[in-house]
């Protein structure tokens, strides 16, 4: 409630019939409202912030958070502190005496793997280097067996490397942006940040391949859904329904479904190649690659989006009444100049609908692309999905995600500063 | 009738032998056969599904005719698309184009049709004036009212300055009040830019107002062609007699025909007078038709040898202007009677009994 609730001058506010200001009362009689409203969308509310919004916010948190080094190696982060990777020697003794008793303790707790493999992701080799130590410094005696620094050394030469002390204190502190510079092709070197050698770079290129692809398939759906989405919105109601059953269709179909059936159609031994070779119009030698490359992609996920496009368009122009068109025509306008000038610009608001529908899926879709995109053909959600899954690299995985976000959202930022929000209709 | 009278070669827009059907099976407008002449306003009037609309719509291009031929100026228009036929037309609902200001809306003719950006803005500025909408230009038509945007519709069939402009309901979605102010303003601009005007419209006011004559419409058919004063004072058929204005009617049988008068016996027994109008010999079933001003309660004015009906007052209604008053006449419930509200004007009980009578040329014995 604002100050002026509070103020009960006799210049002050609006006051009820019983002298207590009018906001107050008001906020009285609709809270017992607002509280049921409440109650009523609270199963979904917490459905939602459950299995929705409190693992997406995990993952992101995913992206920076490092605690596992200043966790497992709290004496050796210490002494790292002093040592300066630049001036090109190795740590003195008391690091690696740190770095035995902080071993010695993970081994027994069994964490020194994973903090391998957190490492491994920085600098391939670490994990190996910790698993192999592991086993000998867990019989070492603490008090007797020093010096230490030898006997690193002895066991792997990893350990004489400056690049490994550099990588340790590099993500010794609790949090890190070594995720996201890895996810835009950058890593933190002796000198700062800098760009990573040229057959590691992978990821920007994958982006704008999903962003120059999301785009293609955007226009596709558009150039084939607008003729179809104004056919339904102006044919007769019994004609219409039967095309709303058609385009409806793939909903009600296994989107894996669809998928295999475009492997089927599209493979060089398929169903489209053994056509044209039958009529003769390609070479049995020449058969077309029509899948797994981006054609293929492109291709079948703009059949899979494309009643996001229809639905929005047809919801839009179900609204425009034809007496517009007739009346364009009445005033002189050809054909062409009548739906150019008149319709179209009315059309506007369900192609934003469904442009921005059908772009936010497709920049996100992973199944399709994984199924029929081969190597060329693949997005960035499939390399977010084989962190997750396979390498198991999640806070990569969850940078790539939390990039492919601001992205999405930055691009609807600027839809909305171009064309404006309040433009897009969805019915 | 009147357009008889007309040459042929006078006629601006002529539909001959006309017929439209949608589904193969029925026939929406029936034979129909018009002419309009030029600087005319002429009304299609008629329930909704009496074909008057299509009769529009074939004449702006937007449906075209199953059967014989639409001229205008002489020429043959069957087969010219609807933007060539340089008509103006006032929809319904306005049809506005949203995405543009008033001035845009105005300026889309004129732009289609390549007129220079000086010229194309004093047309537009003229034609806003002439609606009294100058001022409103900039706006997008959302922000006007109802009266506005129909003010700019107007103005916009009128801009590229057609010889003829169509009307489909152009007042329908209008109150009362500003539906009565808008035809006077709708008539007064027709006669001055000498323009020829088809309304259509549902509304038998409105066409008895606007018009210079009316074709009422019914079953595909025009059941009647004449000026607003013939058409409610001369009914030619029981259609026209029940659609336009308010009307009694008494169901009965054709005795005999004398000198222009034809005596009816009623379901009842009782018998009146009336002037045939298409009943032709004696024992032919007859709807009588009279108007509830024309009912007279004093023998007086009535001619000498009149026949007079017995009647039950059933409700007095004060209306301000008139008195209308319910009677039971001849076994109808509904018989209406309005009288002015003179100073001798008498105010009917309920349950009173009265004789009426009527002058037998008020009477029009109509097809059964």
């Amino acid at each position: 409630m604002s100050d002026i609730t509070r103020n009960d001058g006799p210049t002050g506010p609006m006051l009820a019939a019983d002298g207590t200001p009018l906001k107050r009362s008001l906020a009285r009689s609709l809270r017992r409202q607002k509280l049921r409203a409440l109650m009523l969308i609270a199963p979904l509310l917490v459905f939602v912030l459950v299995t929705f919004i409190a693992p997406i916010a995990d993952m992101l948190f995913r992206s920076v958070e490092n605690q596992i080094v200043s966790e497992t190696l709290p004496e050796t982060v210490l002494a790292l502190r002093d040592w300066d990777a630049k001036a090109g020697s190795l740590p003195e003794e008391p690091v690696f005496a740190a770095l035995a008793a902080d071993l010695q303790a993970a081994v027994a707790a069994k964490t020194h793997t994973r903090l391998g493999s957190r490492l491994n992701y920085e600098n391939s080799g670490i994990s190996s280097l910790f698993r192999k130590s592991g086993r000998d410094v867990g019989k070492w005696d603490m008090t007797t067996d020093g010096p230490f620094r030898e006997k690193f050394i002895e066991i792997d030469k990893g350990w004489g490397d400056i690049g490994v002390w550099q990588t340790i204190k590099t993500y010794s502190p609790r949090y890190t942006p070594g995720y996201f510079l890895n996810a835009v092709d950058l890593a933190k070197g002796v000198d700062g940040i800098e760009a990573r050698a040229a057959n590691e770079r992978i990821y920007i290129t994958l982006f704008l391949r999903t962003l120059w692809m999301s785009l293609t398939i955007t226009a596709s759906c558009l150039i084939l859904g607008y003729p179809v989405a104004w056919l339904l919105a102006n044919l007769r109601a019994s004609s219409a329904n039967v095309l709303m059953i058609l385009v409806l269709l793939p909903f009600w179909t296994s989107l894996l479904v669809r998928t295999s059936a475009w492997k089927v159609l599209l493979q060089q031994q398929g169903v489209i190649n053994d056509l044209l070779v039958w009529i003769g119009l390609v070479g049995d030698a020449n058969r077309l690659v029509m899948i797994n490359n981006q054609f293929g992609t492109i291709l079948a996920m703009t059949h899979v989006l494309l009643p996001f496009m229809i639905l929005p368009l047809y919801s839009v122009m179900k609204t425009i009444p034809p007496s517009y068109l007739r009346a364009a025509k009445s005033l002189g306008a050809t054909d062409w100049t009548a739906f150019w000038r008149v319709y179209f610009p009315q059309s506007v608001p369900g192609i934003g609908a469904g442009s921005i529908l059908v772009f936010i899926i497709a920049i996100g879709y992973y199944i399709t692309p994984e199924l029929v995109g081969g190597t060329k053909g693949v997005f960035i959600s499939n390399r977010i999905a084989f962190h997750i899954s396979s390498s198991l690299n999640w806070g990569l995985g969850a940078a790539l995600g939390a990039i492919l976000l601001v992205a999405v959202l930055l691009l609807y930022w600027a839809y909305d500063k171009i064309v404006g929000i309040d433009n897009v209709k969805l019915g | 009738m009147t357009e008889n009278a007309r040459t042929a070669d006078a006629a601006f827009v002529e539909f001959a032998h006309v017929q439209k059907s949608y589904d193969g099976e029925t026939l929406v407008v029936k034979d129909l056969n018009l002419d309009i002449g030029k600087g005319e306003f002429l009304t299609m009037l008629g329930p909704s599904g009496s074909g008057k609309t299509t009769c529009l719509m074939m004449l702006a291009g937007f449906e075209t005719a199953t059967h014989g031929e639409i001229r205008l100026g002489g020429r043959p228009i069957n087969n010219i698309p609807p933007y060539k036929r340089g008509i103006g037309m006032v929809f319904q609902n306005y049809a506005l184009f949203p995405h543009m200001t008033v001035a845009e809306n105005l300026a889309f003719p004129l732009e289609v049709r390549h007129i220079g950006r000086t010229e194309r803005e004093a047309k537009v500025a003229r034609a806003l004036d002439m609606v009294q909408m100058g001022a409103f230009g900039g706006r997008r038509p959302a922000q006007l009212s109802g009266g506005q945007q129909q003010r700019v519709a107007l103005a916009r069939a009128l801009v590229f300055e057609p010889e003829l402009v169509l009307m489909d309901e152009p007042l329908g979605a209008l109150d009362k009040q500003l539906r009565e102010h808008m035809q006077f303003e709708i008539k007064r601009i027709a006669d001055n830019l000498g323009i020829t005007v088809v309304y259509v419209t549902h509304d038998q006011t409105e066409a008895l107002t606007m018009s210079d004559r009316v074709a009422v419409f019914d079953d595909g058919r025009i059941q009647q062609l004449a000026p607003p004063d013939v058409l409610y004072e001369e009914p030619e058929n029981s259609f026209v007699a029940q659609f336009i204005g308010e009307n009694n009617t008494l169901v009965g049988v054709v005795r005999e025909i004398n000198d222009g008068v034809a005596l009816v016996e009623l379901d009842d027994g009782e018998l009146i007078d009336a002037k045939p109008v298409n009943v032709t010999r004696p024992g032919e079933r007859t709807r009588v038709s009279i108007r509830p001003e024309r009912v007279e309660f004093n023998k007086a004015r009535l001619q000498p040898g009149a026949h007079t009906l017995k009647a039950e007052v059933l409700e007095f209604i004060y209306m301000g202007d008139i008195f209308r008053t319910r009677l039971r006449v001849a076994g109808n419930d509904d018989f209406i009677v309005k009288t002015r509200n003179a100073p001798d004007q008498r105010r009917m009980q309920p349950g009173e009994q009265i004789e009426i009578g009527w002058l037998p040329t008020d009477c029009r014995a109509l097809d059964a």
